[in-house]
Formats: structure tokens, sequence, C-alpha cells
């Protein structure tokens, strides 16, 4: 095991900001609970508010539009289940259909496959070879009528493609449908304004921004239909039941704050570097194929195909050098299935499981990407040189 | 529960990755007495192996192999090389997937039927060492039909679920990991359940 640890996997997780966790150790004095009335209770709530403002205001919202959850899935999760009253009771002009893409988090795509056995009825946008959702299909389903709602995330997790949520929202509106996406792995590496977006719900979360796990926010446009995932309490004005994550909830408004002081600058230097990394692949490794958009992508993001070699063992031998990456064969990840974003854009099934994302943060250096660079060539010879893909008939 | 830094695999298994014995330098199998391919790069494993063998008493002398797979598929054959090697082609035929992954320190459940390949594509190449020289009644040709391309699973298997006691589709993905990958052989593997439940219980 090398000495050096390299993390290359930031659209998993990132690390906390320092600024982050000086907030989180200070804040762990307060312990008030927001909803009780006393001194300690103010003094919680004040910092819940303080953080729901900051929340807001750097997406372009009013903080009366932000709901804390426990994660982006239970923000995703919140805005699908909606459907579930729209079929029934609570808003019986709900149209039944959702549309959605082939490329989403399982947090939608496994809610959406529930929901079918629920009664609604859900339909998939196919993507092109670099990941960009299909409009045109997209008018197709909205022109054929019922749709109430499409959700399409705005940044790819595994490939980083960007879509165009201003057009795809401003369409899904022209119909009549409630327009949501899954801002996840985009907030906080480009600009996430909701007006300019045009969305009625939006999903964040705090661990993809170098805030805490367990915290994420959904934005909820003014008077849009609503409906708790989560009963019970009052809290967040009946919108999300249980005493209000305050150590979480401060320590994303911190993250929000230190991405606002960089998130321009760092996407400039990461796409400095994303180049580095990636005309360094190509020049000293044959045959690398790159997957999703080549310029309407989040700067941090890489993914790259290498014929000849399994992703997971790449993955390994790049962890035996102290360097971390993800890989687009889930064999890893314990399910044999290739990703399924990748088999969505007309990759074939070998490819996808040669395939690994290099997703670079705020710690990334120039220095970690040449190591990067002077170790894959030689990994991925060595997996091609004891595999069957590379004999020649 | 995993310690921090350990891998999900065992030390052995990660030794085997590490350093793995008996890979085939080039492509060249011409200097082997049998060579035997499974698997499907599109499911993700495919592993090869070559052998060579003393004729005089059937002992396996040498044994090299490719892999295109995850860390555990290139371990099981790195290990089954050197489990081979001093056998003779029938104690070598019998080796089975469970010896492997015990040789191995334990395979993750998801990870089983990396060591099924390899001892797959062993057999194969003892079946080429046999037709090479002109021993074609020795061939132990499983006469199977490849229900699951990905996982490699056979009427044979499912039958073989079904007398261990797998009644459901799911309790046959339990036993074989039949149609985990693609899932295109969803249909054909129920219809050889009932079959074979049929077949055996009459039900």
């Amino acid at each position: 095991m090398s000495s050096r640890q390299i993390y290359f996997d930031n659209n998993a997780t990132t690390p906390l900001h320092p600024e982050v966790k000086k907030e989180l150790v200070a804040a762990m004095e307060m312990f008030g609970n927001p909803s009780s009335m006393h001194a300690f209770g103010r003094e919680a709530r004040a910092n819940v508010e303080d953080a729901r403002h900051r929340v807001a205001s750097f997406m372009g919202a009013n903080e009366s539009e932000i709901v804390f959850t426990g994660s982006g899935s239970e923000a995703n999760n919140t805005v699908l289940s909606l459907f579930v009253c729209g079929s029934g009771q609570c808003f019986p002009g709900m149209r039944p259909k959702i549309v959605t893409s082939r490329i989403e988090h399982p947090c939608i795509l496994e809610t959406s496959e529930c929901l079918v056995h629920r009664g609604v009825d859900v339909s998939y946008l196919e993507v092109d070879g670099y990941g960009k959702v299909d409009i045109d299909q997209l008018e197709a389903q909205l022109k054929a009528g019922g749709v109430g709602l499409v959700s399409v995330m705005m940044a790819n997790n595994e490939i980083g493609t960007i879509q165009d949520i201003a057009s795809i929202s401003a369409l899904a509106h022209q119909y009549g449908a409630l327009m949501h996406t899954d801002a996840v792995q985009a907030f906080g590496k480009v600009p996430v304004d909701v007006n300019q977006l045009g969305v009625d719900f939006l999903t964040i979360s705090g661990h993809k921004i170098y805030g805490p796990k367990g915290i994420g926010a959904l934005y909820v446009r003014k008077g849009t239909p609503y409906c708790p995932f989560i009963r019970g309490g009052h809290q967040e004005k009946g919108r999300r039941a249980g005493t209000e994550n305050t150590l979480g909830i401060m320590g994303l408004a911190m993250a929000v704050d230190m991405r606002k002081a960089e998130m321009e600058s760092e996407a400039e230097r990461l796409l400095g570097l994303k180049e580095v990394l990636r005309k360094g692949i190509e020049e000293r490794i044959d045959e690398a194929l790159f997957n999703g958009h080549p310029t309407d992508s989040v700067p941090n993001t890489l993914n790259v195909s290498f014929p000849g070699a399994e992703g997971e063992s790449i993955l390994l031998y790049l962890d035996l050098a102290g360097i971390a990456v993800s890989t687009g064969s889930a064999c890893a990840s314990g399910s044999l299935d290739p990703s399924h974003v990748l088999l969505a854009t007309g990759v074939d099934a070998e490819r996808a499981h040669g395939s690994i994302r290099i997703s670079m943060g705020r710690a990334t250096t120039l220095e970690e990407v040449e190591y990067m660079l002077d170790v894959l060539p030689g990994v991925i010879e060595r997996i091609r040189n004891m595999s069957t893909a590379y004999i020649k008939a | 529960m995993l310690q921090s830094g350990e891998w999900a695999y065992t030390e052995k298994l990660k030794e085997h990755f590490e350093s793995p014995k008996n890979i085939l330098k080039g492509n060249d199998t011409s200097a082997f007495d049998g060579v035997g391919m499974e698997g499907n790069l599109q499911c993700g494993d495919q592993m090869m192996v070559a052998i060579k063998v003393d004729k005089e008493n059937e002992k396996i002398i040498d044994c090299q192999w490719k892999t295109y797979g995850c860390a555990s598929a290139i371990a099981s054959t790195s290990i089954l090389s050197e489990m081979v090697k001093g056998m003779t082609l029938d104690q070598a035929f019998n080796i089975s997937p469970k010896e492997v992954a015990k040789e191995l320190g334990g395979l993750p459940e998801n990870k089983i039927h990396c060591s099924v390949l390899g001892d797959k594509a062993l057999r194969a190449a003892i079946n080429d060492y046999f037709i090479r020289n002109g021993m074609n009644d020795r061939v132990q040709k499983v006469q199977a039909r490849t229900v699951c391309q990905c996982m490699n699973v056979t009427d044979h298997d499912i039958e073989e679920a079904v007398l261990e006691g797998a009644r459901t589709f799911y309790e046959l993905q339990e036993h074989t990991k039949i149609s985990t990958v693609c899932g295109l052989c969803k249909e054909d593997a129920e219809a050889e359940l009932q079959k074979y439940v049929h077949l055996h219980f009459g039900a």
C-alpha cells in the first residue's frame, strides 16, 4: 500500500471544508431544540433560519422556499411521492404521469419503479452519446398529455454531462407540467439559480459540497403542490417532520458560503486540471475512450474507458498506489450490472465494465494529477497484459 | 466488520491480486498441450487457461492463464493455476469452485461466480488436451445448454439448483446468480425451472 493518499472520488463525497469543520465544532456547544420557545431553543432556531437564508440566497430562492431534508435522496423521494397523493385525494387534479430520464440517480429511478406499482405512469427519456436528454422525445411525451412532472438531473454524477434545464423546464411548463431537477452534482460546481432554470423543485446535498453528510435541501417554488414525505411534526412548517439536524443545517450553510466564495475560481482551476488529465491519458494510454459531454460538463469530472481492462481491477490497483477513483463497472459495488448511465449513452457493456470516474475537488493539485498520469498507464498496461481481451485471434 | 484500511477481500486474495502467479506472457499458446476459454467480455469476466501435461503420468506440469475481470477473477485464476500443478488430469477436472474459493480464504457472496469460470476454463483446457491427443472418448463434455450467457449458467445448473431446493425464480437466482446481469434469459430460465420442478417433484 502506498503512503500517498490521493482522492479522486469527490462525486461520491467530499471532505469537510475547514471552515465547515470549524463551524460544526463551534456549533456543538449549541444543543437547543429549534422548536423550543426558551433561550436555548431560540438560539438554535435563529441559527437554522439564518442558514436557510444563506442556502436560499445562493440559488436565488426565498428562504420560505427551502425545506431541509436528511439527504438529496430524501428530497428526490419527496418530490416523486407527491404523485402518491396526486393519484389520491390531496391533489385530485394532479396529472398522473412522470417523465424522467434513463440516467437519473437510483433514488429517482427506483422510486419511479415503485410508483409504477402504485398506479403512476412513468416514462424515461433516452439520452444521446454524450448523455444529453432527447428534447424531441420530451416534447412528444408532453404533447401526448397527462404529464404532471418532468424530473431531469442537472449534472450527471457518473459522466458529468450538464443538461439544458432552462429549456427543459420551459417546455414542461408550456404543457402544464411541474419541473424538478436533481442538482446534487451541479450545485456548487456551476451556477444554479432557480429562477434562471425556471424549476419548481430543486434538490441539493451537503456532503457533495464539502459540507456534512446527512443533510440535504429541497427548493419548492412558492405555490407549488407539495406533500410531506416524513410526517408527524410541525417542523419545516409541516413540510418535513423530525427535529431539525441543526448541526448539519449550519454546516450546509457554511459549505454554501464557501462555494459562493470559491466556486468560480475553482471551476476554472479544475477545468485546467481536467484538460491536463484528459490530454495526458490520451497521450500515454492507447485506446482511451472518454465518456460524457466534452464541454457541457461539470469541471471536476472525467469518465474514461480502457478496453481490455476491467474497472474494479483498475480501481484496486490504483488503490494500492494510493489513488482513489470509482468505476462504471458496478461489479465493484456489489451489483454485477454495468453502469446504467454508460449503457444509456450507447456504450456497450464491455466498455462500461472497463471505465473509471475521476472526480477532482478543491484539494486536488496539479502534482496529484501528474502522479495519476505516472501511475495509470502502468496499471492499464499491467491489467491488459493479463487480459483475455488483448489476446489476438 | 471491516477495519479502517482493510479490503473487502481476504489477505490471500489480495496477495494473488497484487502478485498474480503464472500469467501467460504474450498471446502465444502453441507451447501448451491444452487451452480452454470461458466467459464473456460483455458480462465482465473472461478466463483462459493453458496447460502443459506430462504425458507419462497425465500430470499437469504447468498452468498459465489470462483473465479479463475483477480482483476476485484475477486472484481465482492465479490460485487455481497454483493448485493444479502436480495434479493428474482427473483430479484437476474435478476441482470445484468451492475449493478455489476456500483456497482464497473465501469470497464475498457476489463474487462466487468469479471462481466458477476459472474451473470451467480449466476443464475446457483438459478436454482440449484429450482432443489433441486423440482421446475423444475421454472428453467429459457436459452436454449442457447455456441458458444465462452472462453468468454462464446451464440447464444442468438449474436442475442441480432445483434438486437442492430452489422452487421459485428468486431461489434459483440465489443458487446460481442466473439472470442477474442483462436479464435477457429470465423467461427461458423460468421455463427451465418449471420443467425441472415438474420432472423431479411433479409440481
